[in-house]
C-alpha cells in the first residue's frame, strides 16, 4: 500500500480515504459530500488547466479544487 | 392551511417539484437578509390545499453555510406540518445523508424518491417498501418532471402530517450513542424542543449549538476525555459524518439494485464530457458556443452570408404607413437578421405603430402634452422594451446551457484561470452575460456562493460593455474618424471593449486583495449528469426573468423618463420649450453647472461641452439615450453657433458637424477627450434598470459603495485617458503612480496573508 494525497492522483487511479485534514467549513463540506475515511475514490478527470479535478465516489461525480484535494490523504494499492 | 417544507440536496429536482406541485400560482418572495430565495406556493393536488415552502438546496444541516442555517432554523422554529425530503434517486447514498439529519427532528417526514424515470431507464431498481421500513417514514417514488405520482405524494404527506413523529437517529449504535442519549435527556429536561436533533448537533460540537447551550458543552468534553475513538480520536464531527455514511451504506443503500456494477464504466455523460471538457479543445469549444449564442442574439448578418436579397419582402408597405417599422424585419441589404434581431425588430415595429397612433390621437392636444406622452413616456419605455426580446433570447440560450448541465462544466474548465483574479469559475457566466445586458448578468451572480466575491462581481459587470453602450462606441468612434482622420473605427471600438475588461479585472484584483478579502469559496460541487433541457422549465425561467425585468425596471424607468423629459423641456420659470430651445432648459443649466467637473476629462473645457455632460446624464436612464441626446442637442447647438456667426461645418450628420465645429474653435476637444467620453459612459453608473437590479441584489450600504465605486473608477480612468492623450509625457507620472499602487497593494496583501496564516495557526 502506498499513501498519497488525492491531489497527487493521476487520471484513472483509485484509492481509499485514510484521513481528511483541514478544518471548519471546508473539512465539514468534504465529509458532507461523502469523503470520509474508508470511502473509495476514483479520479475521473482534470480540467484543461489541471485544476480542479473530478472524482467519482459513492456512485456520483464530485468536483473539487487541488487545494481541497490536498487535504485528503489516500491509500492506494501498488500497481503490479 | 398546513405548511409543508421541501428539503433536499441542490440539483435534486426540488424546484421542478415545487413548480409541478404549485403550478402557476407560485409567487416569488424575497426574505430580508437572505441571499437565496425561499419560495412559497399553494398546492391543491391532495385531499386539502396546503402551503408549500421551497427551502434552499443543501447537503447537510451544518452551521457553515447560510442556506443550511436557513433550512435548519425554518424546520426548528417554524415547525412545518411535514417535511418532504426530496431525494435524487440516481444518487441515493449521498442524498440519504441529509435524510438521516432531518429524521432527527420531531417533525413528520416523507421521503420522495425523485428522478425515478431516470433510475428505471438505467435499469436500476429501488425497493421503496423495505427502504420505508428501514427509515421508519413513508417513501414515495415520483418523477417531478413527468409529474408521476405527485397526488399520491401529497396524500401521503397530508396523512403523515396528521400524526406526531418523534426524532430518530442512526447514531444509536455508534460510539457516541450513549452521549447522544444523555444529551437528549438533558435537552428534554431543559424543555428544548427537538431534543434529539440538538443532542446530535452538540455531540459534533456544532458552533451554533455550543453558543446556544453552553451549559451542556462540558458533557461532551467529559465524554471526549474518556472515549477516544481508535480511528477518529476526539474528532466527533468526523466520526459522526462517517457513522452516518456507514449506516446508509450498510442499511439503506442495499435496497437499490444497480444494473451498472462499476462506477468507472463511462456513461453517456462521460462520453459527452470527453469532448466538452477536453484538455485542449474544452476552452475553444466553449468560446465557439459563446460566439454562436451572441451571433444568434445580436447579429444583423447571420452566418456572415451577407445581403442575399436586393428587395425587402415588405417593400409594398409605403414609407409613410404606420406599418413601415416592419421593413427590414427579416433581412436588410447587409445580411439576414438573427432571431434576436428579428424579434427586436418585430417589437419595435409594434411600438412604432403605437407611438404613431398616440401621436395622431394627440395631434389636437397642446404641444407639451403630446411631447410628454409620445417622446417622454412612450419613447423612454419603448427604447427599453426594444431590448427585451434580445435579453430574453440571450437568457433562453443561457438557461438551456444551465439546464443541460454544461454551465457547471464551464465553471470547472475556467476555475483555475479565474482564481488568479480572486474569483471562482462561477463568476465567468455573469461577466459574459454583461456584454449583452447587465440586468440578467447581475441576477445571475446569485449562483456565486461567497458573498464578497458576489459583490465584487456585481460591481464590475457594467464594465463589460453592454449592447446599449455599443451605439456610443460606434457613433463617437465615427466622429473621431471623421474629424481627426483616424480611419480605424473598428480598432477604437475593440480597444474600448478591451479597456472595459482590463478595468474589470484590475478592479476585482484590487478589491479582493484589499478590503474585499476572503478565501475564494471552496469549490466542492457536484457535476450534474447531462440531460435535455425541459421546454416547460426553460419557458418558466424565461417568463420569470421577463416579469422581473418588466416589473422592477419599468417602475423606475417610467418615473425617470417623465422627470428627464420635464427638465429638458421646461425652463426654470416653467415655460415649455420646444426641442430647438433645449439649450435654455433646466437640464442644460444643470449640465452647465456640472461641466467644470468634466474639465479633467477634456470635453468639459469647451464652451459647448455641456452637451456632452447632459448626454451622460440622460444616459443614466438608458445608455441608448447618450447618442440620441447628443444628436438632438447637436442640432440645436449648431443652430446656436451659426446665429453667433461661427463657421459651422455641414456634412449632414449633426454630431459630426458639432465635433468638427468645436474642433475648429477650440483646441481642447481632441481625440483623447472623445475617447475619455466613451470610457466615462462605459465605466460610470449604468442605466437605471441595472442600478435598480444592483440595489435589489445588494444591501443598502454595499449598494451605495458600489455607486461611488462606479463614479470613481470612470472618473479616474477617463481623466487618465484624456491627460495622457493630450500630454504624452504625463504617461510617466501615471506609470510611476500605478507602480507605487501595485507595490503598496502587494505589500499589504503579503502582510495580511502572513497575519491570516498566523491566526490560522494560533
Amino acid at each position: 500500500m502506498i499513501s498519497k494525497k488525492l491531489s497527487q492522483f493521476r487520471i484513472g487511479e483509485t484509492g481509499t480515504v485514510v484521513i481528511v485534514n483541514g478544518e471548519g467549513r471546508v473539512r465539514r463540506r468534504l465529509f458532507d459530500m461523502g469523503i470520509t475515511p474508508g470511502c473509495e475514490i476514483y479520479l475521473r478527470k482534470k480540467a484543461p488547466l489541471g485544476d480542479p479535478i473530478e472524482v467519482t465516489l459513492r456512485g456520483y461525480e464530485l468536483t473539487l479544487r487541488k487545494n481541497e484535494a490536498d487535504l485528503v490523504v489516500m491509500e492506494m494499492k501498488e500497481k503490479y | 392551511m398546513k405548511n409543508f417544507a421541501l428539503a433536499g440536496n441542490p440539483n435534486c429536482g426540488k424546484t421542478t417539484l415545487f413548480n409541478s406541485l404549485t403550478g402557476s400560482t407560485a409567487h416569488v418572495g424575497n426574505w430580508p437578509g437572505v441571499t437565496v430565495d425561499k419560495r412559497v406556493g399553494v398546492c391543491s393536488l391532495g385531499k386539502e390545499a396546503v402551503n408549500i415552502v421551497d427551502l434552499p438546496g443543501i447537503y447537510s444541516l451544518s452551521p457553515y453555510t447560510p442556506e443550511e442555517v436557513i433550512s435548519r432554523n425554518y424546520i426548528i422554529d417554524e415547525k412545518p406540518d411535514c417535511v418532504i425530503d426530496i431525494i435524487d434517486s440516481t444518487n441515493l447514498e449521498r442524498n440519504l445523508y441529509l435524510t438521516t439529519q432531518i429524521m432527527e427532528m420531531n417533525v413528520p417526514v416523507i421521503v420522495a424518491l425523485n428522478m425515478m424515470d431516470v433510475v428505471e431507464k438505467n435499469g436500476d431498481v429501488i425497493d421503496e417498501l423495505r427502504l420505508s421500513q428501514a427509515l421508519g417514514v413513508p417513501v414515495v417514488k415520483i418523477s417531478a418532471l413527468k409529474q408521476d405520482n405527485l397526488k399520491r405524494l401529497m396524500d401521503l404527506a397530508i396523512e403523515a402530517a396528521e400524526k406526531k413523529r418523534n426524532g430518530k437517529t442512526v447514531l444509536e449504535e455508534s460510539p457516541v450513542g450513549h452521549l447522544i442519549k444523555d444529551l437528549t435527556i438533558a435537552f428534554s429536561s431543559l424543555g428544548v424542543s427537538d431534543p434529539l436533533f440538538h443532542a446530535c448537533k452538540l455531540a459534533e460540537l456544532d458552533e451554533l449549538e455550543c453558543a446556544n447551550h453552553p451549559q451542556l458543552v462540558n458533557m461532551v468534553k467529559e465524554f471526549q476525555k474518556v472515549n477516544v475513538d481508535s480511528k477518529f480520536g476526539q474528532d466527533y464531527e468526523a466520526l459522526i459524518a462517517d457513522e452516518r455514511y456507514k449506516y446508509i451504506t450498510s442499511k439503506y443503500a442495499i435496497f437499490m439494485k444497480k444494473a451498472r456494477k462499476d462506477d468507472r464504466v463511462p456513461t453517456k455523460s462521460d462520453k459527452i464530457d470527453k469532448v466538452l471538457t477536453h484538455v485542449v479543445f474544452g476552452i475553444p469549444i466553449f468560446l465557439c458556443i459563446l460566439f454562436v449564442i451572441f451571433h444568434f442574439t445580436f447579429s444583423e448578418n447571420l452566418f456572415f452570408l451577407g445581403g442575399l436579397f436586393n428587395s425587402d419582402c415588405f417593400d409594398f408597405i409605403p414609407d409613410d404607413s404606420i406599418w413601415a417599422g416592419f421593413k427590414g424585419l427579416f433581412y436588410t441589404e447587409n445580411g439576414i437578421n438573427s432571431p434576436g434581431v428579428m424579434l427586436s425588430n418585430l417589437v419595435n415595429g409594434f411600438t412604432n405603430i403605437f407611438s404613431t397612433l398616440a401621436g395622431n390621437a394627440l395631434s389636437g392636444a397642446p404641444e407639451w402634452v403630446s411631447g410628454l406622452i409620445v417622446d417622454g413616456v412612450l419613447g423612454g419605455i419603448f427604447a427599453v422594451i426594444g431590448f427585451l426580446p434580445q435579453i430574453l433570447v440571450l437568457f433562453l440560450f443561457f438557461s438551456i446551457l444551465e439546464d443541460s448541465g454544461y454551465m457547471a462544466r464551464v465553471a470547472f474548465i475556467l476555475d483555475k484561470l479565474f482564481r488568479k483574479f480572486g474569483l471562482s469559475g462561477r463568476a465567468f457566466l455573469p461577466m459574459i452575460m454583461g456584454f449583452g445586458c447587465s440586468v440578467p448578468a447581475m441576477i445571475n451572480t446569485r449562483t456565486i456562493a461567497d458573498e464578497k466575491e458576489r459583490i465584487a462581481t456585481i460591481r464590475v459587470i457594467p464594465f463589460f460593455s453592454c449592447g446599449a453602450k455599443l451605439p456610443i462606441l460606434t457613433a463617437i468612434a465615427g466622429c473621431i474618424a471623421m474629424a481627426f482622420g483616424f480611419n480605424n473605427v473598428d480598432l477604437i471600438t475593440m480597444g474600448m471593449y478591451v479597456l472595459g475588461m482590463v478595468v474589470a479585472i484590475v478592479s476585482v484584483l484590487l478589491m479582493r486583495k484589499t478590503f474585499m478579502r476572503g478565501h475564494s469559496s471552496p469549490f466542492i460541487m457536484e457535476l450534474p449528469t447531462y440531460h435535455l433541457p425541459q421546454a416547460k422549465s426553460t419557458a418558466l425561467l424565461v417568463w420569470d426573468k421577463a416579469k422581473h425585468f418588466v416589473k422592477k425596471a419599468f417602475t423606475v424607468i417610467l418615473a425617470s423618463t417623465i422627470v428627464i423629459w420635464f427638465v429638458s423641456h421646461f425652463s426654470w420659470n416653467w415655460t415649455y420649450l420646444p426641442d430647438e430651445q433645449m439649450s435654455e432648459s433646466i437640464l442644460s443649466s444643470i449640465g452647465q453647472l456640472f461641466k467644470p467637473l468634466f474639465v479633467p476629462l477634456g470635453f468639459g473645457i469647451s464652451e459647448y461641452g455641456w452637451v456632452f455632460v447632459v448626454a451622460i446624464v440622460t444616459g443614466l436612464i438608458a445608455k441608448e439615450n447618450v447618442v440620441a441626446t447628443l444628436g438632438t442637442l447637436a442640432a440645436s447647438t449648431l443652430a446656436l453657433m451659426a446665429s453667433k456667426g461661427i463657421d459651422v461645418s455641414a456634412t449632414g450628420d449633426a454630431l459630426n458637424d458639432l465635433v468638427m465645429t468645436m474642433r475648429a474653435t477650440s483646441s481642447s476637444l481632441n481625440p483623447a477627450a472623445l475617447l475619455a467620453f466613451i470610457a466615462y459612459n462605459m465605466l460610470t453608473v449604468p442605466c437605471f434598470a441595472a442600478v435598480a437590479t444592483a440595489r435589489g441584489e445588494l444591501t443598502k450600504k454595499d449598494f451605495w459603495i458600489t455607486v461611488i465605486f462606479w463614479l470613481a473608477v470612470s472618473y479616474v480612468v477617463s481623466s487618465a485617458i484624456y491627460v495622457i492623450g493630450s500630454f504624452w509625457w504625463t504617461a510617466f507620472i501615471y506609470v510611476a503612480a500605478i507602480a507605487l499602487i501595485i507595490l503598496c497593494v502587494h505589500l499589504y496583501d503579503k502582510a495580511k496573508k502572513n497575519k491570516e496564516i498566523k491566526e490560522a495557526n494560533a
